[in-house]
């Protein structure tokens, strides 16, 4: 519907550092089950349009995408507007599978943080080694910022996706804007 | 007097002066100058007092360790307190005052404290202000307090930004001396990553101060080419102007970057607070020198030889036209060696020691035309604010004056004492030296890790090297053990050639000279800062304070902001010989982070102002905040607590909203509630087990109120359970209590009942809901339109899933207030517009948003508990008179069993009642009601207290819940209340349900 | 600040993103059970100088909890293992006996 509108409603910042812009709303579909069901993995598989991430993974391609979250729960992303005949796909896939299949799109804030600087703003702020050659494409982490849970993964070269909760999303913003001030280069990677 | 040289100055940029003020004053000095050199260099020699007599005290190192010159730096919003001069880079404009004076540096009224000092002495605030007690209040206390702290607490906000970084590497070696650099090249070679950091903005350390060679060439020259390798290395990172503050477990390292303290115009953060993850921590630190106990060894003028030497070579200041060297090793005759140079007038060198046999330095002195004195000492320097002379005696009797010398200045040395702190933060052992008198590591006990290996390496003379051939040889050696430790192997790469200077043997002086009398011990400084001296300490130990730990704190030594970086090997070998018992026995003090101070502002980082805590906001924030909005923190998220109209308070908000929602139309923001999805074949299993009521029994479409209860049988939360289908339920929590319950719920699936098939997923900010409350709530609804929300359609209890209005809702007819109620779960992004959709049909039926505290005073009108105020973590159901929640029909769920302990079977156990006042006015909040009789403590019994306490505006009356002794069965009762005001509240105990107790309003 | 690798994502974090559980390998006591043994399950905790045995949730990554074993002098880690066990893996108490000769922690040695 036209009236969603995401926590900042696109909120961007560019005065430092690096760039910081809230991403338009993303669909997000949590999956729980067993990875080693055939039917669990087809669930994400089918509707994501990317392979089955392993451990610490995500492949993720524009809005479509699967992060590994947890050895039994799956992030399924997929354009907004497609969750709900998603999710009803998924669970004809899963049929009486064991397993949990719920919407959880507007829980989130998602951010791009980009720019050559982009690496050493984040480390500012979450206890990850984001060296270039330790970070990589392909990983996806789940961690503290600073005082919030998040995660985040490499969605383009110098961007990194970050996802956060919704009622948090004001503060992971002020957050980021404040690691990107100017003059705070560090240098280090 | 202390002055500028003609030339030397190697860190010097003399093509660019620099202008700054120290105490009103206009000075100048050059670009590359450290405060304190600046400061020399305009004949300031006189920089502060001291703590505790106000003597004048002046420079007396050049590095970290230096006790005196302490400044205030800055004015307003960028005001520092207790700013070491010598480590203080200078800048255009820098404005710097002294401390700890009144009225002026000059003119000081606490010295008087000097005059007195006989009678303050060790402990003397201990057995001064202990009696009589009556005087502590009024007298003592503000007196300690005037006198407490060195400089004075900033007043202005602070405006400079701080932050953290994450780094991570291989090897981390502290320490840009000429140990680091080649420890950090040797492992660096290997392929790991480094990272290698220095306090001051110069690589080298002291190495190109103390020449000699390495690999054949000036050690200057080797201290540029390193930098310049190490630089191009894209394995290494070099930082500048970045403390090591402290080691911590498994590899963790605190580190303080001072960004812009030399340049405070520039953008960005002043500090930066380095949090560090190594493999292996080389401690490259270095040595510090130790002043020699002798009497007058605080006046201004009174110096370490080594600083000395740093202010001639690197800065090309002065100290004194002539100065007297003190020693009881070879090292500070290369002091006298560089004053030489300088073309300055070197009157002695007095060396504790005789020699059999000249060394090469001490030979060099003598051929330099330098009178040496072997055997000699100071027996007491002349002067007041500055030196003026020194009076010479025999080091081996008691202190007769042989001679007198004129002199400005005095270099002293009594030996080296390598850096140990950040080696010693986590647990490193150190041995004692007996050839150089010092703790060294021991490096056969060094800190361990998480894999129980050893993870730090000192290196240099940070081990107790000195001699340069020794040094080079062990950091080249510690940069391959930290490279190995990480898994890279270095290879067979030899260390550089270097040569040592023969160096004859050090002799241990504790105190000069060594039969010195209580008069000269009296005068003999061991701490400047805190001024202690060497008589304190023998007083502590005679008064039975034998432990180091006791002898420290009853002194104070080392206790000041220096941490005792020159005084603590020497007075913990005075304590030793009062006790009669080696030093190392008497063993050090323990060593803590951070190695210097850092600012609170680095401790805090990016935590301040809008992001000092992740408040939590839900969909409708905005609105709430554009319209009146008295926030009330809950947890980490922001609740309105009423919205406040113009006119009204805050109370008078509160009172309106409360009266509309029952008379008209009320809108909640209750979007925090916790809304946990609980699904699986065994979720009503699971379900039963985790709340006191029965779940597995309720039907799809039906809502039940649940009670949860930790093992211990405590409520721990409450709220609205939906079953959705057959194997799914939607658990509602408190909005303290959504990632509280959801955590308690994996725990119990993950580590105790793991074969239950039941998946939980936390939903909570994946809708906004919204309370629409009120007689006009269902016409609100119709009027949106859409799903059936009739009497019959959804009834009490029950919840649908349809749209409203044209949005996707799912809608539950739940009441917290009593009144006629649904809560409207939208998508979180879609809150705002439901909500305005509803301020807009709401319009024509009295339609008012109100906040929690009237969703308090409505459910308190209704006597319905609220965890966290009828429950502190002390409370069951049953005090709760809540037995019709906890199932009978269940063998067990979490709690059962402790409820079933005697104390919490006890009949004595207070119970929830109502409470009204006799007067109708309301009994403060957290009120306790006294009984007859005192307890064995002689208080006053006590037989209830309030929960909850408001002003009912419907009732027009004080409303109150509490637990009281016996209370179902006392109703009628009338109890006191003593507040805190003075007057006593007289309360009727009557039902917790004080409006429509039949339940009329909320089931039509 | 200790370091710990989550088994069950394979994350290597430091303490902040786990939360501590207490003590390993409580039996749980219900209705039925004995004042003793419910006092017990409810209170009685090892507090041992060296070997230790704990429950850790990664609570800031996978969400997962685990199981370590710990020395509580030297912060050794000495291994971690499944939340889902009543009990160490005996290689794991075959490594510590090498390094900790003698050792025994209620009913493991």
């Amino acid at each position: 519907m036209s009236s969603a509108t995401s926590a900042l409603n696109g909120a961007t910042w560019s005065d430092g550092i690096a760039t910081v812009t809230e991403a338009p709303l993303q669909g997000m579909i949590t999956l729980r089950g067993a990875f080693s069901d055939a039917k669990v993995k087809k669930a994400a598989t089918s509707v994501a349009g990317v392979d089955m991430p392993g451990q610490g993974q995500a492949n993720c391609v524009e809005t479509r995408g699967i992060c590994w979250m947890s050895p039994d729960e799956l992030l399924v992303l997929c354009p907004y507007d497609t969750v709900g005949t998603n999710i009803e796909k998924m669970q004809a896939v899963l049929g009486d599978q064991h397993s949990l299949c719920v919407d959880v799109s507007d829980a989130r804030g998602v951010f791009d943080l980009s720019g050559p600087r982009a690496r050493e703003v984040l480390a500012k702020l979450v206890p990850v080694d984001l060296a270039p050659d330790q970070f990589t494409f392909g990983m996806f982490r789940r961690t503290r910022m600073a005082q919030v849970p998040a995660a985040f993964w490499l969605h383009e070269d110098d961007t990194f996706r970050i996802i956060c909760f919704r009622s948090q999303a004001q503060y992971v913003f002020d957050l980021l804007i404040t690691a990107a001030q100017p003059g705070s280069d560090v240098n280090f990677f | 007097m202390s002055t500028r040289l003609a030339t030397g100055g190697r860190l010097l940029n003399k093509d660019k002066a620099v202008r700054f003020t120290f105490n009103g004053q206009q000075m100048r000095g050059f670009e590359g100058d450290t405060l304190a050199s600046a400061l020399l260099a305009n004949d300031q020699m006189l920089v502060g007092r001291s703590f505790k007599y106000h003597r004048p005290r002046g420079i007396v190192a050049a590095g970290p360790e230096e006790p005196n010159a302490l400044v205030n730096l800055g004015v307003e919003g960028k005001f520092e307190p207790n700013q070491r001069a010598t480590t203080t880079e200078l800048f255009e404009g820098l404005l710097a005052t002294s401390q700890n004076h009144w009225p002026s540096l000059e003119f000081d009224v606490g010295a008087i404290n000097a005059k007195l000092s006989r009678f303050m002495p060790a402990g003397f605030y201990y057995k001064m202000f202990i009696h009589p007690r009556p005087l502590w209040k009024h007298v003592y206390e503000p007196f300690i307090r005037q006198a407490a702290g060195l400089g004075q607490a900033p007043k202005g906000r602070d405006q400079d930004t701080y932050e953290h970084f994450y780094a991570f590497c291989d090897v981390l070696v502290v320490g840009g001396g000429i140990a680091g650099l080649i420890a950090a090249r040797s492992a660096a070679k290997t392929g790991a990553r480094v990272l290698l950091i220095e306090q001051t903005v110069h690589w080298g350390g002291r190495a190109p101060v103390d020449g000699g060679e390495v690999g054949g060439k000036p050690v200057d020259n080797v201290v540029d080419e390193l930098v310049s390798e190490l630089k191009a290395l894209p394995n290494v990172t070099m930082r500048t102007r970045t403390m090591g503050a402290g080691v911590y477990d498994h590899g963790y390292v605190l580190a303080y970057e001072r960004l812009t303290d030399h340049a405070p115009e520039a953008d960005g953060p002043r500090h930066r607070l380095w949090r560090i993850r190594a493999g292996h921590v080389v401690t490259a630190t270095g040595a510090i020198e130790r002043p020699l106990s002798f009497a007058g060894n605080d006046i201004p003028g009174v110096m370490l030889a080594s600083a000395v030497r740093d202010y001639v070579v690197n800065y090309g200041v002065s100290p004194g036209d002539r100065t007297v060297i003190v020693t009881n090793n070879d090292d500070a005759y290369r002091t006298a060696s560089a004053l030489k140079a300088a073309g300055l007038d070197v009157p002695a060198i007095l060396d504790a020691r005789v020699l059999p046999v000249d060394s090469p330095l001490v030979a060099q002195a003598k051929a330099a035309g330098i009178r040496v004195l072997m055997g000699h000492g100071v027996s007491k320097v002349l002067g007041g604010k500055r030196v003026t002379g020194v009076a010479v005696c025999s080091q081996a009797g008691e202190g007769a004056v042989l001679e007198e010398i004129a002199c400005d200045a005095v270099a002293m040395s009594g030996g080296w004492s390598p850096v140990v702190h950040l080696w010693s933060h986590c647990g490193g052992k150190l041995l004692w030296d007996n050839d150089f008198a010092m703790f060294r590591p021991d490096v056969d006990k060094a800190p361990t890790g998480a894999d129980g290996s050893a993870f730090v390496s000192p290196a240099g003379s940070a081990n107790g090297h000195f001699g340069l051939a020794e040094l080079v040889g062990d950091a080249h050696a510690m940069g391959h053990t930290a490279a190995r430790s990480t898994g890279h192997n270095p290879g067979k790469a030899a260390a550089p050639d270097a040569i040592s200077v023969e160096e004859a043997a050090m002799a241990p002086v504790w105190l000069m000279p060594q039969g010195a009398g209580p008069t000269l011990r009296g005068k003999a400084w061991l701490d400047y800062q805190n001024d202690v001296k060497v008589s304190d300490v023998q007083l502590a130990a005679q008064e039975g304070f034998e432990s180091v730990e006791h002898a420290k704190r009853y002194t104070t030594l080392g206790m000041a902001t220096d941490q005792g970086k020159l005084s603590n090997i020497n007075g913990l070998a005075i304590l030793s010989d009062a006790l009669n018992q080696p030093i190392p026995q008497t063993g050090t003090t323990t060593f803590r982070p951070p190695y210097t101070p850092i600012s609170m502002g680095a401790i805090a980082g990016e935590a301040r102002g809008k992001v000092f805590q992740p408040v939590r906001r839900t969909p409708l924030h905005d609105w709430h905040d554009a319209n009146g909005a008295d926030w009330e923190p809950v947890g980490h998220w922001r609740r309105p607590y009423a919205y406040v109209r113009s006119g009204e308070s805050v109370h008078d908000a509160v009172m309106r909203e409360t009266k509309n929602v029952r008379e008209n139309l009320g809108l909640l923001d209750a979007s925090t509630l916790g809304k946990l999805i609980v699904k699986g074949p065994d979720a009503g299993k699971f379900l039963d087990m985790l709340y006191t009521n029965m779940m597995s029994t309720l039907k799809p479409g039906k809502c039940r109120y649940g009670l949860m209860c930790s093992e211990n049988g405590f409520l721990i939360d409450d709220g609205v359970v939906a079953r959705i289908d057959q194997d799914s339920f939607l658990c509602h929590t408190t909005t303290g209590g959504a990632e509280r319950i959801h955590g308690h719920m994996e725990e119990w699936l993950q580590t105790e009942w793991w074969d239950m098939q039941v998946y939980v997923a936390n939903v909570t900010e994946q809708y906004a809901q919204i309370a629409v409350v009120g007689p006009n709530a269902r016409k609100a609804l119709e009027a949106l339109g859409g799903m059936d929300v009739s009497a019959e359609g959804l009834g009490f209890m029950e919840w649908a899933d349809g749209t409203l209005g044209g949005f996707d809702v799912r809608a539950y007819r739940i009441s917290f207030s009593g009144e006629l109620s649904y809560e409207i779960a939208v998508g979180a992004s879609e809150g705002q517009a439901f909500w305005d959709a509803l301020m807009v049909v709401g319009a024509d039926l009295g339609v008012m948003p109100y906040g929690t505290e009237t969703l308090h005073i409505l459910r308190a009108e209704k006597g319905f508990i609220m965890i966290g105020d009828e429950t502190d973590g002390t409370v069951i159901p049953q005090d709760l008179g809540l037995h019709w929640a906890l199932s009978k029909k269940k063998d067990d769920y979490l709690g059962k069993r402790a409820q079933q302990r005697s104390h919490m079977a006890d009949p004595e156990r207070w119970k929830l009642v109502g409470l009204e006042t006799v007067d109708g006015s309301v009994l403060p909040d957290g009120a306790y009601a006294v009984a007859d009789g005192t307890n064995d403590n002689g208080q006053r019994n006590m037989q209830g207290r309030v929960t909850s306490s408001y002003h009912s505006p419907n009732l027009n009356k004080g409303i109150a819940m509490g637990l009281v002794l016996h209370g179902p069965d006392r109703m009628g009762e009338v109890i006191e209340f003593p507040g805190t005001d003075g007057t006593t509240y007289k309360a009727k105990i009557v039902s917790p349900v004080f409006y429509d107790p039949d339940g009329e309003k909320q089931n039509v | 600040m200790l370091i710990l690798t989550c088994p069950n994502c394979g994350q290597t974090g430091e303490e902040t993103e786990f939360h501590a559980g207490g003590e390993a390998h409580l039996k749980r006591f219900g209705p039925g059970s004995t004042d003793d043994d419910f006092e017990g399950y409810l209170f009685m905790r090892e507090n041992p100088k060296g070997v230790h045995f704990e429950r850790w949730r990664h609570a800031y990554g996978c969400g997962k909890w685990f199981h370590a074993a710990r020395c509580t002098t030297t912060l050794e880690v000495f291994g971690i293992y499944s939340a889902q066990v009543t009990e160490p893996p005996k290689e794991l108490c075959d490594r510590i006996t090498e390094k900790r000769p003698g050792w025994s922690w209620r009913a493991f040695s």
